[in-house]
């Protein structure tokens, strides 16, 4: 049994077979070997190794004939290393001793050479990374392994460790057969953490480096409260765990009980409890859980599941989808996020050194209206079929704001001239999550018809903290009394000028920190949809007068961690229920 | 048997540094010999005989590294090593 601690992104425990992707993101049959069957994998490992030096022979025969012997000496490297003694001497003990397959063991030593060789900073050095990689794929390839990316084709449950996720890889995740994940890097704002909570998989990042430590390990236990991953359990972790996850169970049908109650509190205060969605299959959770609507549609997740540029009609059918399946509730759709730690296949960007400070989100989308058109015109589309509204992300400055819709404008009277149907009021909101916005919020509420608070990048741009660096993990802190101190700076603007205002990062979805909010004024929260059904028990259990006390008392503390102990031993006091181990 | 250790210091002479190519230039004249033959850089010490480990040592033109050898014909492995480095391991230009 093995224990490793990482950052908590996504709530709840799965228990699993794992499924170990190496960088490459592909699978290694990892099974122990029985000491009986060692000879016989250490002869498959000398027949692979046969193979691949054949094949290496045959290339530099065939390299050196055309284009001469210094340009067969490349594969005469190669042969080198394929028969290098310290190399079969520590994949002898690793089949030997620690019982691995030889597939794991070639996966492993290979990518610790490669990756010592792509550390030395010479250029020369780093290509022949690449040579060793190869060999490694080459020997795979003879043991049998089957080297395609495994996570589109899997056929039972498993629960994926690896180094990283792209947004891609992530968005694809095939819910039916993953139960949860635990990557070596990653923060807990990146899209990694975003998607596990829109999946509902419980997920812990940043954990470092312990892909080589997994060993045989055949049943892994991820608690996505505590952050917690435990390889091999014993017999009473794993009971231990297995009634936790009863308990939460029990707990979960209780909560769904309260589904079709309004979000009230005990002295009758409404309030408006919204779904963060990132695809369109996620509405029938949002209904199950009783969102009230869409507050936050992340569109740019149309991008990076696919490989191909969505068109104008893929983006309509999306909208559509979401917006009939809603039957009329509000979806507010935000336009593309596109950028930093999101980019997808087709960097639009040259690679920048500040990402998060450069081309990204609404500046990306101005400076590509060959992307940002075709959206807009399905969203003016799409918004004659229910209560659509449109919400531009990451607003810095008035200008961009105006120049947006001035683009929307202009879709609007393209879409009349050419008589297609469109809804040509569309309400216009937009993300506050730069501090500039809050500072000049005064100005920007003349301008818009509701707006909405983005915490994972207020957290990200006030505290300036990278929010997928697990470095300074321990700083980001949506509870960090200067990010309060804005949000209740948003709540007196907003409240002033009769702007409905709703919080949409994942603050809200943490039950302790939304009596916190309710407190400080805010009425609409959207989550995602797994968190709604405890936040709305949590509203439920409290008056408003409780709230706004929680409000004051936390204001006058000066440390996220002192706010959040004290929310959560006021969690304890009014809904201990909500408080399982 | 000899049990004495052969030392002695070397330097990387050839431009492009200890890449692939001198490196399997050196592994297979190490491995000719029966002699344990170790090689080092800034105190860290690898087998002459593995390529893998020499090319992780990174040593570029200029680096100055140690022969260590031991076994019956020692001292010829590293008599023929050392004439390696020194030829720059025949990547030098022809001078003059």
């Amino acid at each position: 049994m093995l224990e490793l601690h990482g950052i908590p992104v996504s709530p709840g425990v799965a228990i699993g077979p794992a499924l170990v992707l190496n960088r490459e993101g592909y699978r290694i049959p990892h099974f122990q070997i029985a000491p009986e069957g060692v000879d016989e994998e250490i002869s498959r490992l000398r027949v692979a190794v046969d193979e691949v030096s054949r094949a290496l022979e045959a290339s530099r025969l065939e390299t050196a004939a055309i284009a001469g012997d210094s340009t067969g000496e490349i594969f005469a490297a190669q042969l080198q290393m394929l028969h290098d003694p310290r190399l079969h001497a520590e994949l002898q003990r690793r089949i030997r001793q620690g019982g691995q397959s030889a597939a794991y063991a070639v996966s492993q030593v290979l990518h610790r050479y490669a990756s010592d060789l792509r550390r030395l900073d010479n250029s020369l050095l780093a290509q022949r990374a690449d040579d060793v990689v190869d060999i490694e794929q080459q020997l795979l390839h003879h043991l049998g392994v089957v080297t395609r990316r495994p996570l589109t084709e899997l056929t039972d449950p498993v629960i994926v460790l690896t180094h990283n996720l792209t947004p891609s890889e992530t968005a694809n995740l095939d819910r039916r057969y993953v139960r949860g994940f635990c990557t070596e890097i990653g923060g807990p704002g990146g899209h990694m953490a975003i998607v596990a909570k829109g999946l509902e998989l419980p997920a812990v990042v940043g954990i470092g480096e312990f892909l080589e430590s997994v060993g045989g390990a055949t049943t892994v236990i991820v608690d996505g409260d505590r952050g917690i991953v435990i390889l091999d359990p014993d017999n009473d972790t794993l009971q231990r765990y297995e009634e936790g996850r009863q308990r939460r169970q029990h707990l979960a049908l209780r909560l769904a009980e309260l589904r079709d109650l309004p979000a009230t509190t005990v002295d009758d205060v409404a309030l408006s409890l919204n779904a963060n969605i990132e695809f369109p299959h996620e509405v029938g959770a949002c209904l199950e859980h009783g969102a009230g609507g869409i507050g936050l549609y992340r569109t740019e997740f149309l991008y990076l599941s696919s490989d191909e540029e969505p068109s104008e009609q893929d983006h309509y059918l999306a909208y559509r989808e979401v917006v009939e399946a809603m039957q009329g509730r509000p979806v507010v759709i935000r336009t593309l996020d596109l950028g930093a730690d999101k980019m997808g296949s087709r960097p639009l960007t040259e690679p920048e050194p500040n990402p998060f400070l450069g081309l990204r989100s609404i500046r990306l989308s101005l400076k590509h209206p060959e992307l940002f058109r075709p959206q807009l015109r399905a969203l003016l589309r799409a918004a004659v079929h229910g209560d659509v509204r449109v919400m531009f992300p990451l607003i810095t400055t008035l200008s961009e704001l105006r120049q947006a819709k001035m683009l929307i404008n202009t879709i609007a009277e393209d879409l009349a001239e050419q008589g297609i149907a469109h809804r040509r009021d569309i309400p216009i909101g937009m993300m506050v999550e730069v501090p500039a916005a809050v500072l000049m919020l005064d100005r920007f509420v003349k301008e818009v018809d509701f707006l909405s608070i983005g915490t994972n990048d207020l957290v990200q741009y006030t505290l300036a903290v990278d929010r997928s660096n697990e470095c300074v993990a321990d700083l980001y802190q949506s509870s960090d009394p200067a990010v309060l101190r804005l949000i209740a700076r948003c709540v007196e603007v907003a409240g002033q000028a009769g702007v409905p205002l709703s919080i949409c990062g994942e603050m809200g979805s943490n039950p302790a920190r939304s009596l916190l909010l309710v407190g400080m004024g805010v009425r609409s929260m959207s989550l995602p949809p797994n968190a709604l059904p405890k936040v709305k028990k949590a509203i439920r259990s409290v008056s408003l007068q409780q709230c706004e006390k929680i409000a004051a008392r936390a204001m006058t503390l000066e440390a996220a961690r002192d706010i959040d102990l004290y929310l959560l031993e006021r969690l304890g006091k009014f809904v201990p229920e909500l408080i399982v181990s | 048997m000899s049990s004495t250790v052969i030392t002695r210091n070397v330097v990387v002479r050839n431009p492009q540094g200890l890449h692939a190519r001198p490196a399997d230039l050196l592994v297979r004249e190490a491995s000719r010999h029966q002699a344990e033959i170790m090689i080092e850089k800034d105190g860290y010490r690898v087998d002459c005989k593995s390529i893998l480990s020499l090319l992780t040592l990174g040593a570029e033109c200029g680096t100055e590294m140690s022969l260590f050898a031991e076994g019956a014909d020692a001292e010829q492995a590293v008599a023929m090593i050392a004439e390696l480095f020194e030829n720059g391991f025949h990547e030098l230009e022809p001078e003059g």
